[in-house]
């Protein structure tokens, strides 16, 4: 079983199901949500037969499939799983039939039963059927908002109108170019996915996203373009340094170990780290992460946080540390300083912000830092602990993004003030909430708890200080979400204007996406072997390529340079 | 000297693409002047297409040949016959532009009387009128032949010839806009001014190389440097005035005036032609010269070459980001792009010289597309250029937009198009010509360019259309397939480049 293409199939699949979407007539909605759903459904399916075909203790790189590309560059189309990629594939294809599910109505909110309910709920109660239905009428074209209710400011209207049928295929296509640069095993293949990745999440955005989107997507695009251009420059003064060394080469097994001077190396590192600094987020290059996660429709903002961002930690890992290890040793003490930093300004700024996406923004910055610095730990519980830690941050602000849009849906403000006592009249949104909370602040028995124990203990052999300052972001992801839950779930019912003093509770499609989620944040906190059995091997190997091994776990004075 | 005359030896089938484009040419004019007026247009079309592809299908006969041919003044080798090969397609592409009849609602991009004064009556009359001349099609085919003999010179003199082969056509044309007169007679005259002062400039530069070597062939100059004999004076004049001549060709900063003046003014299927063909004739005699000429003064001039790629680079691409004109900022764009090449160039090397081809390939055909798209989107004026008046197309005109986009992200060499491929290639040679630094300037000045480029692309997706916006015109299917050829070439080389990168890397050898 294991000899079938398998990656190149789950890159293909939503690919082909992006081009049939997008090729269906466009008034046809219903059908291209549901092919959207049962593509990523296949997907998914797809990926779980591979991850029992994966064998934990086998080959490092499976499902390994190279053939030539562009011969001329030394270029190949090389593909294969280790298991922090593997891991990472498996999160995406869940991830991305639950984006679906939560973003049905997300690029034609006018369908949306639940927004219409909430239009019509302020002024009258007796039509909500009647205006239901006229509004169907207008159908393909006519359809905008809906009569405004006025004291809604223009923040809180509903957004116009997109084709449906793009968003579900560029969010295909996204699957794809996630599922890629994950399976890549050529640099050049993963600098090609790594870049062209950002043009659906670009249009996402900008098509789709809030009021300030078309800033956000420019912000979005930009600053990926920026780090991504100077990664290329390191990824030609790789190949260059590979060439001189005997053979052009862009493979990453041949590439690791290349001889080169420590100038160079650092050189080429920083290109490198500085891209993924950029796409992870870390501290201070996270600037447009607030802007892109607030103005992105909820669906993208999962998938930007939940998936594109962990491209930037799996590059930390599976490319900065083992191609350029002197690089890594030398400035590694200064990555961790910046994932300190990161861990407690994104807390504290979290703590500030009134706007829900914003703050669960920023809570990834301080998560995205856990990560960081267990990766540049170098031991192998602190890498693992990050790998964990990057499923689970996927799952837990995932679902906490999922729970914030159904709420900015129902009231169509995404501003903290304007929520109160919601628990009340939404208690299934008020409990989802919760646990989803909890899992982003690493409450012991949800998945988090696991990963991040993991960071911190990895780390302190190696960075007590860190480690300690880190422990004090754990309090402050502690106030963040309780404050936030709070603040808007419990105390006195207040609602925005236009809900009146009812907010439908969670519905049937909406429970089904966010479900699984929770399911699986209490599964695997419980139970996480299964996923340390697969991130294990890949990390030791990891730590073969740097030549590092673990320092005794009594090292009180471990903290060697 | 010798003083006797030596009777040169002609070899006609090496030059064959030049005979037959010069000679569909000709013919072309002679349709002009007995053809019965109904069916000129049809006939020029035939003549100047068929020529066109002749002319291809005689490069790709050639290809291997390395030779050099009437008394060594014209070089057939790989990059000649690879340039005269693009320039055939793209020649072909361009044509098709301005066969054009559906858009402008008088018929056609180009004016009928060019030489009747702008607002006058006459003019206004002229706008109204649906009266169509069609000389345009024998002068973009002399134009295209010159533009393919100057990458072919072995002979600064006769390269001087081929240079004012090429570019007068181009001035006539650049003031043969149908819309904007005035506008479109600035450019031409703006376009000549310059152009001519950059020709004497290469001129004297050729008289002074003529000084220093004894001769005005690309071997006696290479002879020369190589035994340091001569008088260095003449031979950094020379080559400092010769290089603004061909500086001044591909648009690079400090002599990229005319281009946004030129580019906004012309018809836009002549700013393609020029954009696209132009460019790559003249980086092909800029390649010959240095590399051939003076490979081994190298010291005299790739600093300068720094100097200006950077500048080029800087330049172009920051005056982009304030351009309000989507032909201006092609335009900046275009002059961008120059500077991208120059790093190309600046390698000095095989890999340099292939991966230039390779970019001046894919660049032609993304830009003719480009341009192409510009002529579509119309107003009651013509076209609609400024930008303002593109937002909300995506809306309106989902596939116009779309393509669009898609080529402004090959301009900005987003991975999977044509222009990243390009751009890696070039800054690849860059790096193994040890001109990192180079390098890294253009990776940066990549990003502020996807500035611009990703600006559009807000416009046309993101904002909602204006009240009173342009339309989207349905061209006629000589638009459409030069759109789609450009596209088709935009997307497969961004996929699968390696045949074309093969076929430029077998035809990066010069003849000496």
């Amino acid at each position: 079983m294991t000899d079938l293409p398998w990656l190149t199939i789950l890159g293909l699949v939503p690919l082909v199901g992006a081009l049939v979407v997008a090729a269906l007539p466009s008034g046809r909605d219903a059908l291209a949500k549901t092919v959207a759903l049962a593509v990523s459904l296949v997907v998914l399916a797809l990926t779980i037969v591979m991850c029992a075909a994966f064998e934990p203790g086998g080959d490092r790189f499976q499902f390994v499939q190279a053939y030539d590309w562009i011969p001329a560059f030394g270029v190949q189309y090389a593909v294969g799983a280790d298991g922090v990629a593997l891991v990472l594939i498996a999160l995406t294809a869940v991830l991305v039939p639950v984006v679906v599910l939560a973003s049905w109505y997300d690029a034609d909110p006018s369908a949306d039963p639940l927004r219409r309910v909430a239009g019509t709920a302020a002024s009258a109660t007796a039509g909500a059927s009647g205006s239901a239905s006229s509004r169907r009428v207008g159908g393909g074209t006519a359809v905008l908002d809906p009569p405004q209710p006025a004291f809604a400011e223009p923040v809180d209207s509903l957004p116009p109108r997109r084709s449906v049928k793009t968003f579900f295929a560029l969010l295909l296509l996204l699957e794809t170019m996630m599922i890629g640069v994950f399976a890549a095993t050529d640099v050049f293949l993963f600098y090609v996915f790594f870049e062209a990745m950002l043009i659906p999440m670009y249009f996402l955005i900008g098509s789709y996203g809030g009021p300030r989107r078309s800033y956000a997507a420019m912000k979005f695009l930009l600053y990926s373009l920026f780090g991504g251009l100077l990664m290329l420059a390191a990824v030609i003064g790789l190949y260059v340094v590979s060439a001189d060394a005997g053979e052009g080469t862009f493979a990453f097994e041949r590439l690791v170990g290349l001889e080169m001077s420590t100038g160079v190396e650092i050189a080429l590192f920083s290109g490198f780290f500085i891209a993924f600094a950029i796409k992870a987020p870390l501290f201070p290059f996270h600037t447009w992460l607030p802007d892109a996660g607030a103005e992105s429709p909820v669906g993208g903002a999962v998938l930007l946080v939940g998936v594109l961002d962990k491209v930037g930690t799996f590059g930390f890992l599976r490319y900065c540390l083992p191609l350029f290890p002197e690089a890594s040793r030398i400035l590694g003490p200064y990555v961790i300083a910046l994932c300190v930093i990161g861990i407690l300004y994104g807390a504290l700024l979290a703590m500030g912000q009134k706007d829900l996406k914003r703050l669960v923004s920023y809570t990834s910055v301080a998560h995205f830092g856990f990560i960081g610095m267990g990766v540049f730990a170098f031991t192998t519980q602190g890498q693992t602990g990050a790998v964990l830690y990057m499923v689970n941050h996927g799952l837990s602000t995932g679902a906490l993004f999922l729970v914030v849009g159904f709420l900015i849906v129902r009231g169509r403000s995404r501003s903290i003030p304007d929520y109160s006592g919601v628990a009340n009249v939404a208690p299934v949104l008020a409990g989802t909430f919760l646990v989803a909370g909890l899992s982003s602040l690493a409450l012991p028995g949800l998945s988090t708890f696991v990963s991040e124990f993991l960071v911190l203990v990895g780390t302190y052999p190696r960075y007590p200080v860190a480690a300690v300052l880190a422990a004090i972001g754990v309090i402050l992801a502690a106030l963040y979400v309780l404050l936030m839950y709070q603040r808007t779930m419990q105390g006195p019912l207040r609602l925005p204007a236009l809900l009146g003093d009812r907010m439908p509770d969670l519905r049937g499609r909406e429970v089904l996406a966010v479900a699984p989620l929770l399911a699986l944040m209490v599964v695997l906190g419980i139970y996480p072997k299964p996923l340390t059995d697969v991130i294990n091997p890949a990390v030791e190997a990891t730590m073969q390529d740097i030549g590092q091994s673990d320092p005794a776990p009594t090292a009180a004075d471990g903290a060697e340079d | 000297m010798p003083t006797d005359i030596p009777s040169p030896d002609l070899a006609y089938a090496p030059i064959a693409p030049l005979l037959i484009v010069f000679a569909a040419a000709l013919v072309g004019v002679l349709v002009e002047a007995f053809a019965p007026r109904g069916s000129r247009r049809a006939l020029q079309i035939v003549v100047s297409v068929a020529g066109l592809l002749a002319a291809l299908v005689s490069t790709v006969l050639l290809a291997g040949t390395q030779q050099l041919v009437f008394n060594e003044a014209i070089a057939v080798d790989g990059p000649t016959l690879f340039l005269q090969g693009t320039l055939a397609v793209l020649g072909v592409a361009s044509v098709l532009l301005l066969s054009e009849r559906s858009l402008d609602s008088s018929g056609g991009a180009v004016v009928a009387r060019a030489a009747v004064l702008p607002g006058s009556r006459e003019d206004a009359a002229l706008a109204e009128a649906t009266e169509v001349q069609t000389e345009i099609y024998p002068l973009a085919m002399f134009s295209l032949g010159g533009m393919m003999l100057f990458p072919a010179c072995n002979n600064l003199l006769l390269m001087f010839v081929a240079l004012e082969v090429l570019s007068l056509p181009l001035y006539l044309m650049a003031g043969l806009a149908r819309r904007r007169r005035l506008l479109s007679q600035e450019a031409a005259v703006k376009y000549f001014l310059l152009g001519a002062f950059a020709s004497a400039f290469f001129l004297y530069g050729v008289a002074l190389l003529y000084g220093y070597a004894g001769g005005v062939e690309l071997r006696e100059i290479a002879d020369a440097t190589a035994s340091a004999a001569g008088n260095e004076g003449l031979l950094f004049l020379g080559l400092a005035m010769l290089v603004v001549g061909l500086l001044f060709k591909v648009g690079a900063v400090p002599f990229q005036a005319w281009t946004p003046d030129v580019y906004q003014g012309s018809p836009t299927p002549v700013t393609a032609l020029m954009a696209a063909c132009t460019k790559i004739s003249a980086f092909g005699a800029l390649l010959r010269v240095l590399y051939v000429g003076f490979g081994r003064a190298e010291w005299d001039w790739r600093p300068m070459f720094w100097a200006v790629a950077v500048l080029t680079m800087v330049v172009g691409g920051v005056l982009a980001i304030t351009q309000t004109d989507v032909k201006r900022m092609l335009a900046y764009s275009s002059v961008a792009h120059t500077g991208f090449l120059l790093v190309g160039v600046d390698a000095l090397s095989r890999q340099g010289l292939s991966a230039t081809l390779f970019y001046l390939l894919a660049y032609g055909f993304t830009t003719i597309a480009a341009f192409a798209v510009v002529t579509l989107v119309r107003d009651s004026s013509g076209e609609a250029t400024h930008l303002a008046s593109w937002a909300g197309l995506g809306r309106k005109s989902p596939v116009v937009a779309a393509t669009f986009a898609f080529l402004l992200f090959a301009l900005a060499g987003i991975p999977l198009t044509s222009g990243f491929m390009a751009k890696f290639a070039v800054f690849t040679a860059g790096v193994e010509g040890g001109a990192t630094a180079l390098v890294v300037v253009g990776v940066v000045m990549s990003a502020v360019t996807a500035f611009f480029y990703a600006r559009v692309v807000v416009l046309m997706f993101f904002s909602e259309a204006p009240a009173a916006g342009p339309t989207v015109a349905v061209p006629s299917v000589f638009t459409a397939v030069a759109i789609g050829a450009g596209l088709a070439v935009t997307v497969v080389l961004g996929v699968v480049p390696q045949a074309v990168l093969d076929v430029a890397d077998r035809a990066s050898r010069f003849v000496s």
